[in-house]
Formats: C-alpha cells, sequence, structure tokens
C-alpha cells in the first residue's frame, strides 16, 4: 500500500486536473444559459452535480467517497 | 483541415509521430529550445542543441511533407545558472541567421528568482538588438500567477512591440492579464497539467481568437501531440465553421510566425466550389 506522501506525490495534479475540468464544465454551462435566448428554469443533472461536490467536501467523512458519488448518480433502488 | 503546431519538441519525440501528425494535417511545427530534463553544464552542449533543432530537426520533419522551424534560448529553468547563461547569449546571435530559426524562445520564469529575472532580460534586449521575434514560457502550476506578474513587469521596462511577442501556457487566471497588455497569448493542452482541449475552447469563446496561438507543446513528459487535433474536433463540435477552426489553428500561427520573413507559408482562405452539374466532366 502507498504512504499518504505517496498517494498525494502520485495523484494530486490528475485530481487537480479533474476537479478543474469540473469547474470549466459549470462555467461552460451558465454561460451557455447566459446566451441563451430560452433557458432551462432548472437542470436535475446540474443539481446532481453541485450536489455531489458535498461529498468530496467531506474531509472528515468515512474514506467511501466515490461509492457514495456513485450512489448520489444512481437511481433510487427502494 | 490543414494545421500548424506552432510550440513542438520534436527532439523529444519518435518519427512516428510525425508521421501521424502529417496524415492528420500537420503541415509546419516551430520547436523553441527547452530544458532537457537535466541541467547542462557545459555552453557548447547548448550550441549543439541549436545546431540538432536548427539542422537536423528539419530533416526528420521534412521526411514526412513538415516544415520544420525553430527557437533558440536559454530555458528559463537553466537561466538560474547566470554565468552559463551568459556564454550561450554570446554565441546566439550566429542562429539569427540560420533559415528556420524564428527567434528568441522559449525565455521567461520558472520559479521567478533574481537570476531568472536577470537572464530573461538580457534574452529580451538581445532579441531587440536583433530584431528577433520573442517566445516566452510562463512557470507551472503554483508559481504561474507570480511569474505571468513578474514577466510582463519586467517587460514594461523594454521598448518590445507586443505584436512581436507571444507568452505562452496561459491558463484561465493568466490569460487577461497578458491579452490586456496586447501580447499574443498561447494555450499549451496537456493531459494533466496546464491546459484541456475543452477549456481552451471555453477561452476562446470567452475571449476570442485574436492574438491566440494553440499548441500541444509534446515534449518528454505526459504530453500528447495530438491533443491539438482534439481540440479541433471540440472546437467543430462546438458549431464553429472550418474557416473559423482555420483561422485560430492555421492562420494565426502564420499571423504570428510570419512576421519573420523565413516562414513563408502562407493564410489560408476556404473556397466552396459549386460546378455546374450540365458541364462535361
Amino acid at each position: 500500500m502507498l504512504t499518504p506522501d505517496q498517494v498525494m506525490d502520485n495523484y494530486f495534479l490528475e485530481a487537480r486536473c479533474m476537479l478543474i475540468e469540473v469547474a470549466a464544465t459549470l462555467d461552460r454551462y451558465d454561460r451557455a444559459v447566459e446566451n441563451s435566448d430560452n433557458p432551462p428554469a432548472s437542470d436535475e443533472r446540474l443539481a446532481k452535480l453541485y450536489s455531489s461536490l458535498s461529498i468530496l467536501a467531506d474531509q472528515s467523512g468515512p474514506a467511501n467517497r466515490s461509492e457514495r458519488v456513485l450512489n448520489h448518480f444512481s437511481l433510487p433502488t427502494d | 483541415m490543414q494545421i500548424i503546431q506552432p510550440h513542438y519538441h520534436g527532439i523529444a519525440r519518435t518519427a512516428q509521430d510525425y508521421e501521424r501528425m502529417a496524415m492528420s494535417g500537420v503541415v509546419a511545427v516551430a520547436e523553441p529550445a527547452f530544458w532537457a530534463g537535466f541541467d547542462r553544464k557545459y555552453p557548447e552542449t547548448f550550441i549543439d542543441y541549436f545546431h540538432q533543432i536548427s539542422d537536423f530537426e528539419p530533416t526528420r520533419a521534412a521526411e514526412y511533407g513538415i516544415r520544420h522551424f525553430c527557437w533558440v534560448a536559454v530555458n528559463p529553468k537553466e537561466a538560474e545558472n547566470t554565468e552559463l547563461s551568459r556564454e550561450v547569449l554570446k554565441e546566439m546571435p550566429q542562429f539569427f541567421e540560420k533559415p528556420t530559426v524564428l527567434g528568441i524562445g522559449e525565455i521567461g520564469l520558472h520559479k521567478s528568482t533574481p537570476n531568472e529575472c536577470e537572464i530573461f532580460a538580457e534574452h529580451v534586449q538581445l532579441a531587440l538588438d536583433h530584431d528577433q521575434l520573442i517566445l516566452i514560457h510562463t512557470p507551472h502550476l503554483e508559481d504561474k500567477v507570480t511569474g505571468t506578474k513578474r514577466i510582463l513587469e519586467i517587460l514594461r521596462d523594454f521598448p518590445v512591440d507586443p505584436d512581436r511577442v507571444w507568452i505562452d501556457h496561459a491558463e484561465e487566471h493568466t490569460i487577461k492579464m497578458i491579452q490586456d497588455e496586447g501580447y499574443w497569448t498561447g494555450f499549451t493542452l496537456y493531459p494533466i497539467t496546464k491546459c484541456s482541449p475543452k477549456r481552451a475552447c471555453d477561452m476562446v469563446e470567452i475571449y476570442g481568437h485574436e492574438r491566440l496561438l494553440i499548441n500541444s507543446s509534446a515534449d518528454w513528459g505526459p504530453s500528447d501531440p495530438f491533443t491539438l487535433q482534439e481540440c479541433v474536433v471540440e472546437y467543430r463540435r462546438r458549431g464553429n465553421s472550418l474557416q473559423q477552426a482555420i483561422e485560430v489553428f492555421y492562420n494565426n500561427p502564420v499571423r504570428f510566425l510570419a512576421q519573420n520573413p523565413k516562414f513563408d507559408i502562407p493564410l489560408v482562405r476556404v473556397e466552396e466550389i459549386h460546378e455546374d452539374s450540365a458541364s462535361p466532366v
């Protein structure tokens, strides 16, 4: 198993890249809304993206964030 | 579609890359002098390197019908060694006479140390003395904003024509400060760091394509020359016409680089031909 330092050394830049891509996607959506004559009132997928970010920001929670994000984007099973 | 790769480190790539670039529309590349992955000890090593990129590398590219041009400089990382840098600077003017050398680059800053700043300024002065184009590297990651601001401060001390200066590796947090001072701006597409094809297209939408050069650098590190073609596809997917794509990925490099007459590649305009169906074949 990697040490904590090795995890950061190996994956910091890749994670940074992916977060910037998410930020750019959200900006792209906002600009498209601004330029649209008939913007959607809301979009469930966008809401899902925003609400998923709280899972990433949960620093003290259990180390199953990817599972929680996947569940967040899944249809309810009940 | 024909495209120009304005920032490409061919010596770090295989012949297969040249072949695939030729097959995907690349007609010309320009290779700035850069860091070799280790700090060189002798000025002669740089001189041999300049010969490699100005004499030999054009012959590799020509095998695939690609025009190869280059720039000479001591890169920002090795500029920390001022004594070595000054020895190399003395030898650089002989290369300005070579038929494929376009100017001085990539200079700039790495960690923005006083030594780097001194050597950067001396390169700028040399470019002015010899009427050369200038290509500037901005620092990586967390050093980019500070370094870009410092580069702009240093340039203000010189009577440079912003139209003859290209400041590369800009991202969302540095593009505006570069454009506000009238310089050409570059986006470098990398798989992980710098800029992605989608983000580059976002910035073209926001800031327009004037004085803009998109490249994929492609060196010995994690990089991919074909992120440029990926960016062309992303740009067209967003509804931009073939001519608009040519403006960004072909005509803009021509507009900047052809300020040195050695870059003798003409601008391109798409013309639709509507043949008379009744005409004999």
